[in-house]
């Protein structure tokens, strides 16, 4: 069986303990979770999670079945194998000497990036896009030298009709 | 209308019915007691908190009602957290409350505080922490709901102290609403026809009926099912007593421990109709070789429990009663004369199965476990409700009790919890005062719960406990004679108390035997007796449990005697 790189987009009760549900039933089943995100939705008593995982067909099918047998678990999608966009943000701390600086910028100006901190030996870049597009970036920072990175893990939701 | 927290509690408890609760006071929870002696409510005092959650699993069962515990925080909560688990993998609908400290105080190592809610949120259907006393009635109300609705489960509601002395103005709430959960009950009708169709056409098929059938109440639509569409049925531990143990279409438990004709059915079936099952490692054994030439049909609410284990040609969403009901239907319009003939050489071939190879074992001097588990069988005429621990003592009940109602064997199947026979005979024997109550127990997991005889006593609950003596923990020490080479590491009982002496001690009657002359004698004055009694049955030491599939290997690859 193949694993493959599952979205799954969750409508949850915006309460205490909804998450440690979440979080409990793929440790305890031994699921996979490659990023998480949550945020309320407009209506604050309903958040919304973004995670992603890896997992062949049984196993996927499984998770989603589980967790729609979560009480507080509103709505499952499921948006891998649909029209959907996704992006994902991240803070990219690069090492910046004198001599890089101007490579630096021009890779920013490519990639549509933001320097949002300067310093004496660095730079801060705000990047968003899709995982191949940050993935993309930093192969090319590498080089020159990254001291941090954060990033907030995918969002994602369904593309509406055109 | 102005109320406690208490109040509304006892209000509302009253409205849902509860007439029993098992529990333990202590210093989180005293005003719940101090209101619930005012109510009419029965409390029964266990003696551990986890015997207060096996009893109101016993209890649960025997009636088909919700099973309530009342315990305080930390370890009062904590204690309860095995007999949780077991009330989850059995799908058994409770409802816990537990006693917290108070709010302000919740998060700061309070004496007696424990996160009973964090603790136990991978072994309840759902749990709550009560925050607001406005919430009370909707979280209780949803609570009993949840529990017995869908795939049962046990519910925690976890109530701050503070809360339960608060007062607000009290307004009745409505039926619970929630908003997502919402199981489906019917089956969907083209799949049932699809089920006809391969019942019509199979030569070799089987039912194989589980926990699910006693759940849903749906024993007598099985039994019609079966006799109609002239198909066999073999039961999960968890299935027995949901078709008749004596019909001639019952093949007895499948699995590890199960007859060689179920397991060899398995092996061969070609169409295998699982009702209520959830196809657990010991039921399966190797899961590539499992009913490996069988289109499997698979009926149950949980849509978790369909294809987890074992893939399925065809699965059924619903109520097994339903279902079981809609088939009924089905059939009714098919012309079903020429399944008895189409069945004969299958059934031939079973009856060749059962007749080569039954269930046995060997004679000795010394009284044979399997033997009183006969004798237990034949002199209450099957009709007792019995209770189990976990082991050898379970698996020979399986196999030697013939059950033939639903909701009378009670035992620990999934958790497979130690200790959980006498607590859970107390249950059962609250719930049914007029049924005879045996717990057939080891001399190991009988002392994990042994210090609930006093609450027998206390409420002058008849049940009997009969131990199969064999002064070692039997079940490991049978897996360390077969695949660990004799090495008996720690499974030998040393010092075990007197259990004639030591049911006397609680006010109980002892008996003893330890000759195979004496097990009738025995088992007559103990089972005729008006009061709690223990009988103490020193069998064979060394005897195993056979048929025995050996852990991972194919179903159909037994053991044998």
């Amino acid at each position: 069986m193949k694993n493959d790189k599952h979205v799954l987009s969750i409508l949850v009760d915006n309460e205490p303990g909804v998450l440690s549900r979440i979080s409990g039933l793929f440790s305890g089943r031994g699921y996979n979770i490659d990023s998480l995100c949550v945020a309320a939705t407009l209506d604050p008593k309903i958040s919304r999670i973004t995670i992603v995982t890896t997992a062949d067909m049984p196993v996927i099918e499984q998770i989603k079945k589980q967790l729609n047998k979560l009480i507080n678990i509103l709505k499952v999608y499921e948006l891998t194998g649909s029209e959907f966009v996704e992006r994902e943000m991240a803070l990219i701390k690069v090492k910046a000497k004198p001599e890089y600086r101007a490579e630096i910028l021009r890779i920013v100006d490519i990639f549509r990036c933001k320097v949002v901190d300067v310093g004496l030996n660095h730079y801060t870049i705000e990047v968003t896009g899709t995982e191949e597009k940050l993935n993309a970036l930093l192969s090319l920072l590498k080089p020159i030298g990254v001291k941090e990175i954060v990033k907030t893990g995918i969002i994602a939701l369904f593309r509406e009709m055109k | 209308m102005k109320l406690k927290g208490t109040e509304i509690l006892m209000r509302v408890l009253k409205d849902e019915g509860v007439d029993t609760i098992f529990g333990y006071p202590g210093g989180a929870i005293l005003d719940i007691y101090d209101e619930l002696i005012n109510t009419d409510i029965r409390h029964i005092l266990v003696r551990h908190e986890q015997a207060a959650v096996h009893a109101a699993d016993g209890y649960a069962r025997a009636s088909g009602n919700v099973g309530v515990c009342l315990v305080t925080s930390g370890p009062g909560a904590t204690n309860t957290v095995t007999g949780i688990a077991s009330a989850y993998m059995d799908s058994i609908p409770l409802v816990i409350f537990t006693g917290q400290v108070p709010t302000p105080l919740i998060g700061n190592d309070a004496f007696q505080e424990v996160d009973i809610v964090g603790i136990t949120r991978p072994c309840t259907k759902h749990n709550y922490l009560l925050k607001e006393v406005e919430d009370l009635e909707k979280i209780i109300r949803e609570a009993f709901f949840v529990a017995k609705s869908g795939r049962p489960g046990p519910v925690l509601i976890d109530l701050p102290k503070d809360m339960m002395n608060a007062t607000i103005n009290y307004k009745k709430a409505g039926p619970p609403q929630l908003k997502s959960y919402n199981p489906n009950y019917n089956p969907n009708i083209k799949q049932l026809q699809k089920v006809i169709n391969l019942i019509k056409d199979t030569k070799q098929p089987v039912i194989f009926s589980g926990g699910g059938v006693i759940l849903s109440k749906a024993s007598e639509e099985l039994a019609e099912f079966a006799h109609k569409a002239q198909i066999p049925v073999m039961g999960s531990l968890m299935g027995l007593g949901t078709f008749p143990g004596t019909d001639p279409l019952w093949l007895g438990m499948v699995g590890m421990h199960g007859t060689y004709r179920a397991n060899m059915v398995t092996g061969n079936c070609d169409l295998m109709i699982a009702i209520g099952v959830r196809f657990d490692d010991r039921v399966t054994g190797k899961t590539d070789a499992f009913a490996s030439q069988a289109t499997i049909v698979q009926i149950d609410i949980d849509p978790t429990s369909i294809h987890k284990n074992i893939p399925v040609s065809i699965p059924i969403v619903g109520d097994c009663k339903a279902a079981l009901k809609s088939l009924n239907k089905l059939l009714d319009k098919e012309n079903t004369n020429g399944l008895k003939k189409k069945r004969t050489k299958w059934l031939d071939r079973i009856e060749q199965w059962k007749s080569t190879r039954p269930l046995a074992y060997a004679q000795s001097e010394k009284i044979k476990p399997q033997y009183v588990v006969e004798k237990l069988y034949e002199l209450t005429e099957g009709k007792a409700i019995i209770t189990t621990e976990v082991g050898q003592n379970q698996m020979w009940t399986a196999q030697y009790y013939h059950f033939s109602q639903p909701n009378h064997f009670i035992t620990s199947g999934g958790l497979g919890c130690m200790g959980f026979g006498l607590p859970a005979a107390i249950g059962a024997q609250v719930a049914r005062p007029d049924k005879l109550v045996v717990d057939v127990a080891g001399d190991g997991s009988i002392q994990m719960n042994i210090q609930e005889m006093a609450t027998a006593l206390q409420y002058n609950l008849p049940v009997k406990v009969v131990i199969l003596n064999n002064g070692f923990l039997g079940m490991v020490r049978q897996w360390q004679e077969l695949f660990y080479e004799k090495r008996y590491a720690c499974t030998r009982m040393e010092v075990t108390p007197d259990f004639v002496k030591l049911a006397e001690a609680y006010g109980a009657v002892g008996l003893r035997a330890t000759k195979p002359e004496e097990v009738e004698a025995v088992l007559k004055e103990g089972l005729s007796s008006s009061k709690t009694v223990i009988m103490d049955f020193v069998v064979e030491r060394e005897e195993c449990v056979y048929p025995m599939v050996p852990s991972g290997a194919p179903i159909t690859e037994m053991l044998l005697v």
